[in-house]
């Protein structure tokens, strides 16, 4: 029972610890359709932007983005442009701009926004004031995105 | 329109050619569309060509045996009137071109197929509704429409339809759920590109119902419309709604000018 109980606290004093420096979606700052300053007090981890990119639960990136870095993954889709070599296209501040709302970079594009603060017209239950990735996520996916360059 | 860029793919001049019949699978978009398309396509241009060849013959058609069914059930008495379809309906081919025109406005209201035959279950045989997507109710849809297969899609717009067709207008043109993405960010923006594993088509219904290699059952309109909803993480209409009739419509319109494939086969 002590132990269990004392997991739960840590878990508690970990969440609010990181809950503290982390920028909630409506207050994110654009400039243009930038984002200088990152979400979260932690660095991003590429490898865990990776798996976020691949996951159709979460990024599901590669629905619309073919990706050669990930050759070895089926089916990159071709809705959205390639993203190899991103990093040489785009700055830190631009990507995570594009990733939490793609739509202040290009007017009404399909991409969703993926740290947006705002329920869409019948958006499902389960999903209702949820944003699509979490600001660390987002963190891990810049991260990773950083280091998709050709040049 | 730049089809074959995967293997699987079928060829873009393949014909769709059914017991020495030729199909209209793509056409100039009607009037009301062009502001936005050109042209509009059936969903069969593109499936693979594994897919494809299962609607080319109705013996490989997996459809045909849930019209057989159908025909059954078209001939037995049923409900407190006892009353079989065919006691009112001498030969089912009497509903050539019923396809084509439906939905329809009735009595100031919008009418599915689905609506049609249900009426006549409860109101002319004092037999039980069906199910909107239920096996026996889109196998007998799918016979009905069967009778229009090759006829054009020819669906009224103006006049009392006008309302319910810019209902679902609207519907069709909103971006919905956490996604924010309406059907035309798909099927008008995006139609012949992939997304992941599925290539898109511009999602219209001429084929419907249509047998899913995915479900191996026969699909109503309104599931397919349900589905693609949720896939945007938002809440479905219900099936039989009048948003989904309103839809169900619209979206019709968007084929007229395209052959009746009912019923297709897609994956
Ligand atoms: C439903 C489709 C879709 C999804 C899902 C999607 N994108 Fe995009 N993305 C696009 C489109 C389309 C564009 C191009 C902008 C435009 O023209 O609308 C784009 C542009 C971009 C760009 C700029 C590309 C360049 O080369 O300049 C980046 C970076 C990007 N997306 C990253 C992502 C990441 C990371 C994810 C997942 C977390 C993602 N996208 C998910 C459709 C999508
Ligand atoms: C007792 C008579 C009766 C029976 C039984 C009956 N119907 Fe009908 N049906 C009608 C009448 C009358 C109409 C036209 C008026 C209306 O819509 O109610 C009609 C109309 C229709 C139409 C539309 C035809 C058109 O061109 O507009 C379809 C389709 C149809 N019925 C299918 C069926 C099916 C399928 C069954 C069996 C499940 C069935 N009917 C059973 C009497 C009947
Ligand atoms: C995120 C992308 C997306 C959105 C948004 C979307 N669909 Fe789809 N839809 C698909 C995919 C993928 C398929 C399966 C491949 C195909 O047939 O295009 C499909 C299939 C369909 C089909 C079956 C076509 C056939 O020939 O069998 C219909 C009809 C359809 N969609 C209608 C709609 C309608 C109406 C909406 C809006 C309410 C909608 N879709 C929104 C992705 C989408």
């Amino acid at each position: 029972m002590k132990h269990i109980a004392w997991a739960a606290f840590a878990l508690i004093l970990g969440s609010s610890a990181a809950m503290a420096d982390v920028v909630k979606p409506g207050d994110v700052t654009f400039d243009e359709g930038a984002v200088p300053a990152p979400l979260t007090g932690q660095a991003g981890v590429a490898e865990e932007g990776r798996k976020t990119f691949i996951s159709r639960k979460l990024g599901n990136c590669l629905a619309c983005h073919e990706n050669s870095e990930m050759k070895l993954e089926q089916f990159h889709g071709e809705v959205g442009p390639s993203l190899d070599g991103v990093a040489d296209r785009w700055n830190e501040a631009e990507l995570r701009g594009i990733i939490i709302n793609s739509k202040n970079t290009y007017e009404g594009t399909i991409m969703p926004g993926f740290y947006v603060g705002e329920d869409f017209p019948r958006t499902a239950k389960q999903f209702k004031g949820k944003t699509i990735l979490t600001a660390q996520q987002v963190e891990d996916v810049v991260a990773y995105l950083k280091t998709l360059k050709e040049q | 329109l730049a089809l074959g860029s995967h293997t699987a793919q079928a060829d873009e001049d393949a014909k769709l050619v059914i017991e020495g019949q030729e199909l209209v699978t793509k056409t100039e978009a009607p009037a009301h569309l062009q502001e936005n398309l050109d042209e509009i396509y059936s969903g069969w241009v593109f499936r693979s060509s594994e897919t494809q060849a299962l609607q080319l013959d109705d013996f490989e058609n997996p459809a045909f045996v849930f019209i057989d069914q159908a025909v059954d059930v078209f001939e037995t008495a049923e409900g407190t009137a006892e009353k079989a379809c065919s006691d009112c309906h001498a030969d089912v081919e009497d509903f050539k071109g019923l396809r084509a025109s439906m939905p329809r406005v009735k009595d100031g209201k919008l009418q599915t197929m689905e609506d049609q035959i249900n009426q006549c279950r409860t109101e002319q045989m004092g037999a039980k509704a069906w199910g909107w997507s239920s096996t026996q109710m889109q196998s007998m849809v799918t016979l009905v429409g069967l009778q229009s297969r090759g006829m054009p899609m020819n669906v009224t717009i103006d006049g009392d339809a006008k309302p319910f067709w810019e209902q679902g207008k609207e519907i069709y043109y909103t971006r919905h759920g956490q996604l924010n993405m309406s059907c035309s960010n798909c099927h008008e923006d995006n139609y012949d590109n992939n997304i992941r594993a599925d290539h898109l088509s511009q999602g219209q219904i001429n084929g419907f119902p249509t047998y899913r290699l995915k479900n191996a059952k026969l699909n109503s309109v309104h599931d397919r419309f349900k589905g693609c909803i949720r896939d945007v993480r938002a809440e479905p209409y219900k099936v039989g709604s009048d948003a989904f009739r309103a839809l169900e419509l619209y979206v019709s319109s968007r084929a007229n000018g395209l052959s009746i494939e009912t019923p297709a086969v897609r994956n």
